[in-house]
């Protein structure tokens, strides 16, 4: 209990020094140590697949966006440091605080005894998806529809970030230029680290059917390692206009969706798998997703085109 | 036998959050970048290999064990080729504090 | 039969305890770290959570009989690296692309 209580004053005022921060790169610094503590919480809430989605998505992948945005909000510092709200926009942002606060702990203090949950249900039906992990069944079976939406959505922001690309370097390559320096520093780790994070990436994809892991979190492992490859100057991102990396891209959330569409024939519905070959048809659609998920992810880090390819 | 394995525990994790304490007591007093960053990493490391000592006494089955081992090992790899990449910014800009 | 179970709980009250003290001692350190004046300092919050917070899940995996809190670890691990590696690319890029 006494723990509890100093990881979340722990993770209260990390977030309020986060906000309160001047600087972007500070704010980004911060954010990141909150989220990586914010893992905490979710293992003590026994979450520990949110967990790692929180230590590898929420926190990890989003602080190198966040980086890449600050870097290119790198000019407008200094104006945006002069610039203060009126007080009538602070008084109206804190009543908004305050009022969403109240709400978030009025329904906390407020739950209903016992919690009203499907797990059990969940938990009973498990045996026919072939998995043991009740959260990767309910995310590749219950729900499966909005694990592809969802995917599609992650595709929409990449082709967002890609709109942003410059005329003249359009179709080009995404990110700046690293260059490689053979005995650095960077090279080093990069040749350390990827290996073993490529391993561990796949790892956790491959555990999450019995165990805490999947897709979304192998997949953030593995476009974390790719971006570190990148920065070390040792891989470089391929022009958006290739064909491989397009089909790369759109070959996790088409062969869900293929599969969603012969599930009328096979088993009755979008989506539906029939109960001897869930497990497989599960498997042939989390391995595409997954590396569709990891080149995107590492895509939308990359950010927009910025090079114009070479001809 | 147990209970020699706890007692164990109990001295391997109480060294470990102490050197952890040691390098906090480092990062607040010594002057410059550089050395608070030998502080955090060496003592920070150390605490860690200690206290993964510690629960290796109770680890149940060799899998888990080795997990845990495994889990030192990148994060003293991870700690020792990055931390060099800070101290290479922090001797930079140290030129100009 | 009972002290078995009474040196359990003694045995998790005391791994919560020091998860508790080394995330007291991260927090410490973050006060430091995050109040830095110069970029060098900030980068160092990504190692400081890289190695407590490490120490502070797994003394969590034992205490709570969480094993997958261990994997969670391991994930940590790899993406406290990867931001730090971002963090000293932003800072730096100039002159690490020289090193």
């Amino acid at each position: 209990m006494a723990f509890d209580i100093g990881l979340v004053t722990l993770v209260l005022g990390v977030a309020a020094w986060t906000i309160g921060a001047r600087e972007t790169f500070a704010a980004v610094v911060g954010f990141v140590a909150y989220g990586l503590l914010l893992a905490l919480v979710w293992v003590r809430l026994a979450a520990p697949d949110v967990a790692m989605t929180e230590a590898a998505l929420g926190s990890g992948l989003t602080g190198g966006l966040l980086l890449g945005a600050s870097t290119r909000l790198a000019r407008t510092d200094g104006p945006a440091a002069i610039e203060k709200p009126s007080a009538i926009m602070r008084l109206a942002a804190a009543v908004l605080c305050t009022l969403v606060s109240a709400g978030l702990a009025a329904l906390v203090l407020l739950m209903l005894e016992p919690a009203p949950t499907l797990a059990p249900r969940a938990m009973a039906n498990i045996a026919a998806t072939g998995l043991s992990n009740p959260v990767t069944a309910v995310l590749m079976a219950y729900r499966a529809i909005d694990t592809l939406l969802e995917t599609v959505v992650l595709l929409l922001a990449l082709v967002g970030v890609w709109s942003l690309a410059r005329d003249r370097v359009w179709g080009g390559l995404p990110g700046p230029y690293h260059r490689a320096d053979p005995h650095g520093l960077l090279t080093f780790t990069a040749q350390i680290l990827v290996p073993i994070g490529i391993l561990i990436g796949i790892y956790i994809f491959w555990v999450g059917s019995v165990a805490p892991g999947g897709e979304f979190q192998g997949a953030t492992v593995l476009a974390a390692m790719w971006i570190i490859a990148s920065m070390a100057g040792l891989v470089d991102a391929p022009p958006v206009t290739r064909r491989w990396l397009r089909l790369a891209l759109i070959a996790g959330p088409a062969l869900f969706f293929a599969i969603g569409l012969a599930g009328f024939a096979i088993a009755g519905g979008f989506l539906a798998y029939p109960e001897s070959h869930a497990k497989l048809l599960i498997l042939m659609i989390e391995v595409p997703v997954t590396l569709s998920i990891a080149t995107t992810l590492a895509l939308l880090v990359a950010g927009p085109p910025e090079r114009a390819p070479a001809r | 036998m147990s209970s020699a394995l706890d007692v164990l525990t109990i001295l391997s994790v109480s060294t470990g959050a102490f050197f952890f304490l040691a390098g906090t007591v480092g990062l607040l007093r010594f002057p410059d970048a550089l050395s608070r960053l030998h502080a955090l990493t060496k003592a920070d490391n150390l605490g860690l290999g200690l206290v993964v000592l510690g629960l290796l006494f109770q680890a149940e089955g060799f899998p888990v064990a080795l997990k845990l081992v495994g889990v030192w090992l990148l994060a003293l790899l991870a700690g020792a080729t990055v931390t060099q990449l800070i101290a290479h910014i922090a001797r930079m800009r140290g030129s100009t504090m | 039969m009972l002290r078995s179970s009474e040196r359990c709980t003694a045995m998790t009250d005391f791994l919560l305890a020091a998860a508790g003290f080394v995330l007291a001692t991260v927090a410490l350190g973050l006060v430091r770290i995050l109040r830095g004046p110069d970029d060098a300092d900030r980068i160092m919050a990504a190692q400081l959570l890289g190695t407590g917070g490490i120490a502070a899940m797994l003394l969590l995996a034992q205490a709570m009989s969480a094993p997958a809190a261990v994997d969670v670890a391991l994930i940590l691990a790899l993406l406290a690296a990867f931001v730090t590696v971002a963090f000293v690319k932003r800072v730096d890029r100039s002159e690490m692309d020289g090193a």
